[in-house]
C-alpha cells in the first residue's frame, strides 16, 4: 500500500485522498468507486449530477411543478437560467431543458415546472408520471436569459404559455429578498385560457400587493395577442427593457415590433432544433465530424447502410458482423436522423435533447434519413 | 457430430429456400414484438439485477473480513460465487450484446461495459458477440466449438493427442476466465508465429489484457485479503475468493458448453454457407446450432439467461428476460417447420456434452463398438492406435468403422 508514504507536501491532503480512491478502485475493479458508492449515496459529492424529487405540486391539469433536491454537486443557479434533465420515458433516456422556477431556496432544492404539450413525451410524462422519490439526471445551470445586475428602473417581461417558466424564477427571487426591488415591473402574461395559466393566483397575489403590474391576455376571450396593441397595453413601452419568453410565433412578432420601434429586447426560446426525418425514400448526408471522419460528408441513398458508405468513401470505421448484432460499429450520433435498414424503425438525435454525447447507433444497419452528423 | 451437409439425412432438406426466408419473416415479426413492447418494466428489471448484485458482492465481501470464523467463509463464498456469477452471466455477458442500449443510459451499455473476468470486453465483444454469434457452428471459423484446442468432429483427423481432452476440457473449466481471454486473443495462433510478424493489435490487446488479469488477480487475491488480515483472515479471504472464481468458472463453461455441444446440435462446414447467407439461412443455422435448458425461472437468471440459447442465439440483442415469453412462439414455429427443438434439463445436457468430449477424444467409433467383454481387446487396439505411426492408425482406423458398420446392421436387422 502506498498510501502511508504519501508526501505530506501542500499538496499531500489531495495526494493521500488520490491514493486511498486508487487502493479503493483496486478493490472494487472493474468497477468504479463511483459505481459502488451509487448505490449507497446517488445524490453525494462527486457522483454524477442527478436530483431526487421531493415534491410534485399541481399548477393546472396539465402543468405540475417538480422539487428536487439536487446532488451536493450542483453549483447553484441564477434566475431565468435552465437546466438540463434527464428522465428516464418507457426506460429510455431522453434530455430536455426546463427553467428553474426559484430563485436559490433556503432548503437548497431546485424548482422546475412542466407543462405537457400535445404528443410531448417527456412533459406528458413528467406532468403524469412524475412521484416523490424518483431520480432525474441533471446537468448544471445554463442560459443567459437573465436580468442584468444593476437592476433597470422600468421592466417589461412579456411571456407566453409555459414561457412564464423562467420569469416566475426571476420574479419569485427579486420578492424573497427583505427588501424589495426598486425597479416597476410590468408583466403580459399570454396564455390560451384562463385556466391553462401557469401561476396564476401567485402572479395575480404580486399584483394586488403592487409588486407588479400583471397584464393578463387570454386568446379565447381577447383573442390571439397583436404585438402592434402592446403600446396599448403598456403605456409606458419605449422606457422599458424588455425580456420575452414564449413560443417562436410571439417572439418572432415581437422581435419585429421591438426592431421596428428601436428597443432592446431579450428572449429565451425553447426548442431551438427541429429535426424532421426524411421518409422512407430520402436518404441524406452523413458528416463525421470526429478526428478520424475529419469532416467527411457522404451522401447516401434510402437503402445504403452508413457504414457500406463511409468505407467506400475512404473511412476507417469500425466494424464487425455487418448485420447488427455484435455492437462493434456503434458511434455516436450527435445530431439528424438516421432509420434502421431491417424494420425501418428511426432514431433521432437532437442536440440537447439527447444525453450529453449524443445517441450510440449501428452504423452496419442504419442509413441516413436526412442530414446528420456523426462523431468519428 | 458430423457436419449438417455430410450427414445422411439433412435435417434441413425437406425445406425449400421460400420456407427458409419465411421462417426469417416471422422470426423478425417475434422480435419486433419485443421491440415494440420494451419498457419501463424491462429497464426496472436490469436496474434491479444489477442493485441486487452490487450489494451482494459488497455484502459478500464484507462478510468475508471475518472469514477466519467458518460460518462467515461459507455464507462469504457462497455469496461472492453467486455475485461473480450474475455480473458475467445476466449481466455482463448481455450488457455487452448491447441488449440494453435502447435504454440509452451510459451506466448500462455495451460500449462502456467493463465485466469481472480476465478478458477484457473488447477483446470478448469481437470473438464472441462478432466471431462467434455470426459464424456459429461453423467448424474452424467458431471458436466457441472446442476453442480451437479440442476435436469437435468426427471429420477431425483423430489423432493420439485427442486422448486428453476430457483433461483438457476439465482444466479448461477450472481456469475458463483464462481460456477465454487466449481464446479472444487468438494467443495459440499468435504465439507459433515469430515475435516480429504478431500484428499490433495483437500485442495491444495482449497488453490490454495483461493488464486487466493483474488488476482481476489483485483485487481477488492481494487487495481483499489484505482488508481481511486485521481479523486474520488473510488466507481464508485468499481461498474464498479462489473458490468463487473457480465455482463461476466452472458454472458458466457447462453453461456454455451445454449451448452449443450437446449431442444432437448440428455444427456446419465452412464451405457450406453461401457468399452472401440470408437473413432466413442465417437464423436457421442459428435454430439447429443451439441447445436450451429447462429448468425454473433462478436456472435461468443463473445461467444469464443463456438457457434460452436457441432465442438468445436467434436474437441477441433483445432484453434477456424476455427470451422466457419468446420460448412458446420459437419452439412452435420449429414444430412448424419440422425441426427439432433441443432442449434438456441441466444435468442431461452437460452428461450429453461430456459424452461427446469423450466420445471424440477417441477414434471414430471406439466407443460404439466397445463393451465389457471385449474391452481389453479394444484397448489394446486403442494402445497400439495411440503409439503406432499413421499406417498402423490407418489400418486399425478401417477395422473399427467395419466393424461400428456391422454393430449397425446387426442392431438395424434386430429390430
Amino acid at each position: 500500500m502506498t498510501t502511508a508514504a504519501a508526501p505530506l507536501t501542500p499538496g499531500g491532503g489531495r495526494t493521500l485522498r488520490s491514493a486511498l480512491r486508487r487502493f479503493a478502485e483496486s478493490a472494487v475493479t472493474p468497477l468504479e468507486l463511483d459505481d459502488v458508492l451509487d448505490v449507497f449515496h446517488p445524490l453525494r459529492a462527486g457522483a454524477e449530477l442527478r436530483g431526487r424529487i421531493v415534491q410534485v405540486l399541481p399548477e393546472t391539469d396539465e402543468s405540475v411543478t417538480i422539487v428536487l433536491k439536487p446532488g451536493r454537486d450542483w453549483a447553484g443557479h441564477v434566475p431565468g437560467q435552465y437546466v438540463r434533465v434527464g428522465v428516464d420515458v418507457e426506460g429510455v433516456r431522453l434530455w430536455r431543458t426546463y427553467s428553474l422556477t426559484h430563485g436559490p431556496r433556503p432548503d437548497g432544492c431546485i424548482s422546475i415546472t412542466v407543462k405537457a404539450i400535445p404528443g410531448g413525451v417527456v412533459s406528458n410524462h413528467l406532468v403524469h408520471r412524475a412521484r416523490k422519490g424518483q431520480m432525474l439526471q441533471l446537468a448544471q445551470a445554463e442560459g443567459e436569459f437573465v436580468l442584468p445586475q444593476p437592476l433597470p428602473r422600468k421592466l417589461l417581461l412579456v411571456t407566453g404559455g409555459s414561457g412564464i417558466t423562467p420569469v416566475i424564477g426571476m420574479l419569485r427571487n427579486l420578492h424573497s429578498k427583505a427588501v424589495a426591488p426598486a425597479t416597476d415591473i410590468v408583466l403580459v402574461h399570454v396564455n390560451a385560457s384562463e385556466s391553462a395559466a401557469i401561476f396564476r393566483g401567485e402572479l395575480r397575489a404580486l399584483h394586488a400587493s403592487g409588486r407588479i403590474s400583471l397584464v393578463e391576455r387570454f386568446d379565447d376571450t381577447h383573442g390571439v395577442l397583436d404585438v402592434a396593441l402592446l403600446a396599448e397595453l403598456v403605456p409606458d413601452l419605449d422606457e422599458r427593457l424588455t425580456y420575452a419568453c414564449g413560443p417562436a410565433g410571439l417572439l418572432d412578432a415581437l422581435e419585429q415590433h421591438h426592431a421596428d420601434r428601436g428597443l432592446e429586447l431579450t428572449t429565451e426560446r425553447f426548442r431551438p432544433v427541429v429535426i424532421t426525418p426524411a421518409d422512407g425514400e430520402g436518404g441524406g448526408t452523413v458528416t463525421l465530424t470526429g478526428s478520424t471522419g475529419g469532416g467527411t460528408e457522404i451522401e447516401l441513398d434510402a437503402t445504403t447502410p452508413i457504414l457500406d458508405a463511409a468505407e467506400q468513401a475512404g473511412v476507417l470505421m469500425p466494424s464487425g458482423c455487418r448485420m447488427g448484432i455484435c455492437m462493434a460499429c456503434v458511434l455516436p450520433m450527435r445530431e439528424g436522423a438516421v432509420r434502421d435498414l431491417r424494420n425501418g424503425a428511426l432514431t433521432v438525435a437532437v442536440p440537447g435533447e439527447t444525453g450529453p454525447q449524443g445517441v450510440p447507433i449501428q452504423t452496419c444497419i442504419s442509413t441516413a434519413a436526412g442530414a446528420c452528423s456523426i462523431d468519428h | 457430430m458430423t457436419t449438417i451437409t455430410r450427414k445422411p439425412e439433412n435435417p434441413t432438406a425437406h425445406l425449400t429456400p421460400e420456407d427458409i426466408e419465411q421462417i426469417g419473416i416471422e422470426l423478425d415479426a417475434i422480435r419486433q414484438d419485443v421491440i415494440d413492447s420494451r419498457g419501463e418494466s424491462d429497464a426496472a428489471y436490469i436496474r434491479r439485477i444489477v442493485n441486487i448484485q452490487r450489494r451482494l458482492e459488497l455484502a459478500s465481501r464484507a462478510t468475508l473480513l471475518v472469514s477466519v470464523f467458518p460460518p462467515a467463509w461459507v455464507a462469504g463464498t457462497v455469496g461472492l460465487s453467486v455475485a461473480k456469477i450474475l455480473e458475467n452471466m445476466e449481466i455482463g455477458h448481455n450488457v455487452m450484446h448491447g441488449q440494453w442500449d435502447w435504454m440509452r443510459d451510459p451506466k448500462i451499455h455495451s460500449t462502456t461495459w467493463e465485466w469481472d473476468n480476465a478478458s477484457t470486453a473488447e477483446g470478448w465483444k469481437h470473438s464472441h458477440n462478432e466471431v462467434h454469434h455470426t459464424y456459429t457452428n461453423i467448424v474452424g471459423k467458431d471458436n466457441d466449438l472446442g476453442y480451437g484446442i479440442m476435436r469437435v468432429d468426427e471429420d477431425q483427423r483423430w489423432h493420439p493427442m485427442y486422448l486428453g481432452q476430457p483433461l483438457w476440457n476439465f482444466i479448461n473449466a477450472c481456469f475458463f476466465e483464462y481460456g477465454i481471454a487466449a481464446y479472444d486473443l487468438e494467443l495459440g495462433k499468435n504465439l507459433s508465429m515469430p515475435k516480429e510478424k504478431r500484428s499490433e493489435t495483437f500485442k495491444r490487446n495482449a497488453k490490454n489484457t495483461l493488464r486487466k488479469i493483474r488488476k482481476q488477480a489483485t483485487k481477488d487475491y492481494v487487495v481483499n485479503p489484505a482488508l481481511a488480515l486485521p481479523t486474520g483472515s488473510f488466507l481464508p479471504t485468499l481461498a474464498a475468493n479462489f473458490t468463487a472464481n473457480l465455482v463461476r468458472n466452472v458454472w458458466s463453461h457447462s453453461v456454455i458448453m451445454c449451448g452449443h455441444f450437446p449431442e444432437g446440435v448440428e455444427t456446419f462446414e465452412k464451405k457450406s454457407i453461401p457468399e452472401n447467407e440470408t437473413r432466413g439461412e442465417w437464423y436457421l443455422r442459428q435454430m439447429l446450432g443451439s441447445a436450451n435448458i429447462s429448468g425454473s425461472k433462478l436456472m435461468h437468471l443463473m445461467t444469464g439467461n443463456l438457457s434460452h440459447q436457441i432465442e438468445h442465439h436467434l436474437f441477441p440483442d433483445l432484453p434477456s428476460n424476455r427470451y422466457a415469453e419468446v420460448a412458446p412462439k420459437v419452439k412452435a414455429l420449429f414444430e412448424k417447420y419440422g425441426l427439432n427443438y433441443h432442449e434438456a434439463p441441466l444435468p442431461q445436457q452437460v452428461a450429453s456434452a461430456w459424452h461427446k468430449v469423450v466420445r471424440l477424444s477417441l477414434p471414430n467409433g471406439w466407443l460404439e463398438t466397445t463393451t465389457p467383454a471385449n474391452a481389453p481387446q479394444q484397448l489394446a487396439l486403442l494402445w497400439t492406435m495411440a503409439t503406432g505411426d499413421r499406417r498402423t492408425r490407418r489400418a486399425a482406423q478401417a477395422r473399427l468403422e467395419q466393424l461400428a458398420r456391422r454393430q449397425r446392421t446387426e442392431v438395424a436387422a434386430a429390430a
